[in-house]
C-alpha cells in the first residue's frame, strides 16, 4: 500500500525552492539551476521514495500576490491535509521581517487547518555569506524565525513548545543541502527503526565501521548505523553530494552499479541493495575479503527487501 | 648573428640535460609560464588544476600582484609554473627573461573568448616572436579560455578566428615556422584538465615509453583503455596509442574526485593524507549491454596513478585479474 505525504515548499520569490527541488528530485545539478523561472502559482510534483512512498510536493509560487492569494481564497485548499511544510529563507534577503512576517502568516495558516504538520525551516543560499561569518549569521536568522514561529504557535495552544521542528543552514552548491533534506525525509519515512535495528545487528555481524543506506534516487540518507566513532559528523550529507554529483556525471553513458574504494586504514563498499536502496559499509580493515562482503551484502538484501 | 649563436649553446644544454637524467639538479626542472591580459583566468586556472579548488569559488580569487612561481612535483611530472601578471611585461629587461625563458618548456597564453581579445593577441603574437628569439625549442600554447559561456558553434567560431588573427600577427614579425597548439578551455568543466595534460606530456620526457608499456598492458590483461594519471591534478601523463574519448576521460576524472573524497572522509589517518601505498578503487558500471568500467588502481608513489578502463560483458571473471595485473605493471613503472 502506498502512503501519501502532502509536502509544502514557501518561501519568498527567488528564494531557491524550485532550484532545491530540482537539484534533490530531478537529477539537475547546481549550475543549471540559473535556468529555472520563476513558480506561477503552485506547480505539483509527485515523487515516488523508497518504492511505495509517494511525496506529493506544492511548490508554492513566492510572489507577493500568490502569497496573497494562499493566505485568503485558496487558505484550505492549500493549508489542509499537509504532512510537512518547508519554508525557505534567503539569508542574503534584504526585507527579511517582510519575509518574518509572511512566514508567521503561513504558520497561522498551517496551524489552523493541520495542527499536526512537521515545519522545517530553511535559511538557504549560505554560500553567499563569507565562510567566517555563516555560522554568526544563521544563529541570528534562526533566532529570528523561531521567535515568530513562537509568535504563530501562541494563539493556537499548540501542545509542542515551538511550533518548528528545525531549522537548517543550506546551499545547493554544497552537502548542507542534503543534510537538510535527509533529515526531513529521514521524519517521513515509515519504519526507519526498524531498519535502523536491522542495520546495527548487520554491522555488528560484519564487524563494521558504519553502514550507511541511501534511497537510490535521490541518494539521500535514510538510516545509518555506526559502531565506531567518527569525528566527522557532517561525513553522511558529504558522501550523498559526492555518490549524487558522480552519477550525475556519468549518467549520460553510464549507471552506477557498485564501488569499492579502500586504503591501507579502510575499505568501504557500496552497492545496489534493495529496488529501492543503495548501502555503503564502511571496513577499518583495509585488506577485507571483497567477495566476502560483496557476498555478504547480497545475503543481507532479502531482509531488508521484506522491511519495505 | 647572435641569434645563432643562440640556437647551439641551447643544443649543448640541451644535450647536457639528457645526460643528467638521474641526479637532476633543481633549477633545470622546465617551466611552464602562463601568461594574458588582466582577468583572463590565470590565477583561476593554477588553483583550479594543481590547488583543487572549486570552479565557483575562483569568482573569489584576487587579481595577482607580483610574478608567481610554484613547482608540481610527482613521480614523471616534475616543472614549475610562473605566472606573469598582465600589466606586467615578462620581456622587461629587470625580470631577466633570457634566463626565464630558456629554461621554459611551454609557454601558455589565455585569451578571454568572452572578452575582446584583439588586444591580447597583438600582445601574444609580440610575447611568442620574443620567447621563440630566445628559445625555439618553447611549445606556444594558447588558452581560448572561459569557452563554457559560449554556445557550441560560437566556440569553434572563436578558435578558428583567433587562430587566424595570431597566424597574422606572426606573419607580420616576420617568424614562420612557429608552431602554436589551441585549445578551448573552462574550469567549469574538464577541458582545462584535458588541455593541461597535453601541455604537461609534451615535458615528459618518458612518453614514448610509456605509451608502449600501456599498450603492452592492455594486451596482455585485455582492458581496452589505460591511462597514467596524476593523481593530484587528474592530468594525464600518458595514455596508450588509442585515441582518447573525452567522456572517458571525464568519467576518470570524476572516478578519481569520488576515490579521493571518499578515501579523505573514511581514510585519512593521523597526517590526514587520504592516499597510501594500500590505496584502490574499482568503480563498476552498468549499461544495457552490461558494460564493465574498471578502474583499477595502484600507485607507484603517493601522486601517481594508474587508471584502467575494461569494457566487458563478463566483469566478474576479469576482476580478479586486473588489479593485481596493474600492480605488476605499475611496479614496473615505478622503477
Amino acid at each position: 500500500m502506498s502512503s501519501r505525504r502532502k509536502v509544502l515548499l514557501m518561501g519568498k520569490s527567488g528564494s531557491g525552492k524550485t532550484s532545491m527541488r530540482s537539484i534533490i528530485f530531478a537529477n539537475y545539478i547546481a549550475r543549471d539551476c540559473s535556468r529555472l523561472g520563476p513558480t506561477i502559482e503552485v506547480e505539483h510534483a509527485h515523487v515516488r521514495f523508497l518504492g511505495n512512498l509517494v511525496l506529493h510536493l506544492w511548490d508554492c509560487g513566492g510572489q507577493e500576490s500568490f502569497m496573497e492569494n494562499f493566505l485568503v481564497s485558496q487558505k484550505d485548499q492549500i493549508f489542509k491535509n499537509v504532512q510537512v511544510l518547508i519554508y525557505v529563507f534567503d539569508v542574503e534577503s534584504r526585507e527579511f521581517e517582510k519575509d518574518l512576517r509572511y512566514y508567521q502568516s503561513c504558520l497561522e495558516a498551517l496551524l489552523q487547518n493541520s495542527p499536526k504538520a512537521q515545519v522545517f525551516c530553511l535559511i538557504h543560499k549560505m554560500d553567499l555569506i563569507e565562510e567566517d561569518h555563516r555560522e554568526e549569521t544563521f544563529k541570528k536568522r534562526e533566532a529570528d524565525v523561531l521567535r515568530y514561529s513562537e509568535l504563530a504557535a501562541r494563539p493556537h495552544q499548540v501542545e509542542r513548545e515551538n511550533a518548528v521542528c528545525q531549522c537548517f543552514k543550506s546551499s545547493i552548491w554544497d552537502e548542507t543541502l542534503y543534510k537538510a533534506w535527509s533529515t526531513i525525509v529521514y521524519k517521513l519515512v515509515p519504519n526507519v527503526g526498524i531498519m535502523e535495528e536491522k542495520l546495527k545487528k548487520f554491522a555488528a555481524i560484519l564487524d563494521a565501521d558504519e553502514i550507511i543506506l541511501f534511497e537510490r534516487a535521490t541518494f539521500l540518507v535514510i538510516a545509518h548505523a555506526e559502531t565506531r566513532e567518527h569525528k566527522d559528523s557532517h561525513r553522511f550529507e558529504k558522501v550523498s553530494n559526492i555518490i549524487k554529483q558522480f552519477k550525475l556525471s556519468c549518467r549520460c553513458h553510464f549507471e552506477l552499479e557498485s564501488m569499492h574504494v579502500k586504503n591501507s586504514s579502510f575499505s568501504a563498499f557500496i552497492d545496489t541493495f534493495t529496488a529501492n536502496t543503495f548501502i555503503m559499509v564502511v571496513l577499518r580493515d583495509g585488506n577485507a575479503s571483497v567477495a566476502a562482503t560483496q557476498l555478504n551484502i547480497k545475503l543481507a538484501r532479502p531482509h531488508f527487501e521484506k522491511l519495505e | 648573428m647572435s641569434d645563432n649563436s643562440d640556437v647551439e649553446v641551447e643544443d649543448e644544454e640541451e644535450y647536457k640535460y639528457g645526460l643528467q637524467d638521474d641526479s637532476e639538479p633543481q633549477d633545470t626542472r622546465p617551466t611552464v609560464v602562463l601568461m594574458g591580459q588582466k582577468r583572463s583566468g590565470k590565477t583561476s586556472i593554477r588553483k583550479v588544476v594543481f590547488q583543487k579548488m572549486s570552479p565557483n569559488e575562483t569568482m573569489f580569487v584576487e587579481s595577482t600582484a607580483r610574478i608567481t612561481k610554484d613547482t608540481v612535483c610527482s613521480s614523471f611530472i616534475n616543472f614549475e609554473t610562473i605566472e606573469f601578471p598582465g600589466q606586467m611585461c615578462p620581456f622587461d629587461h629587470t625580470l631577466d627573461p633570457v634566463n626565464t625563458f630558456k629554461k621554459c618548456g611551454a609557454l601558455l597564453f589565455i585569451i578571454d573568448a568572452q572578452d575582446d581579445y584583439t588586444d591580447a593577441i597583438r600582445k601574444m603574437a609580440d610575447y611568442f616572436a620574443k620567447a621563440y628569439r630566445i628559445n625555439s625549442k618553447i611549445k606556444f600554447e594558447v588558452f581560448v579560455h572561459k569557452a563554457d559561456g559560449l554556445t557550441e558553434e560560437n566556440r569553434v567560431e572563436t578558435k578558428f578566428e583567433v587562430y587566424h588573427a595570431v597566424k597574422e600577427e606572426l606573419k607580420e614579425l616576420g617568424i614562420k615556422d612557429l608552431q602554436v597548439t589551441y585549445h578551448l578551455t573552462s574550469i567549469y568543466d574538464h577541458s582545462i584538465f584535458e588541455a593541461f595534460s597535453k601541455v604537461v606530456q609534451n615535458l615528459v620526457r618518458q612518453l614514448p615509453t610509456l605509451e608502449r608499456l600501456l599498450d603492452i598492458f592492455n594486451q596482455g590483461s585485455n582492458v581496452t583503455k589505460s591511462f597514467l594519471f596524476d593523481i593530484s591534478s587528474k592530468i594525464y601523463v600518458a595514455t596508450d596509442s588509442l585515441p582518447v574519448e573525452m567522456s572517458i576521460y571525464e568519467l576518470c576524472c570524476d572516478m578519481i574526485d569520488v576515490t579521493l573524497d571518499i578515501s579523505s572522509i573514511y581514510g585519512s589517518g593521523e597526517y590526514g593524507i587520504p592516499f597510501d601505498e594500500h590505496s584502490a578503487a574499482v568503480i563498476k558500471l552498468k549499461k544495457t549491454e552490461s558494460w564493465s568500467f574498471y578502474s583499477a588502481k595502484s600507485i607507484d608513489s603517493w601522486h601517481s596513478s594508474r587508471l584502467c578502463a575494461v569494457r566487458t560483458s563478463k566483469s566478474r571473471d576479469i576482476s580478479n585479474t586486473t588489479s593485481p595485473v596493474s600492480r605488476r605493471a605499475s611496479k614496473k613503472y615505478s622503477t
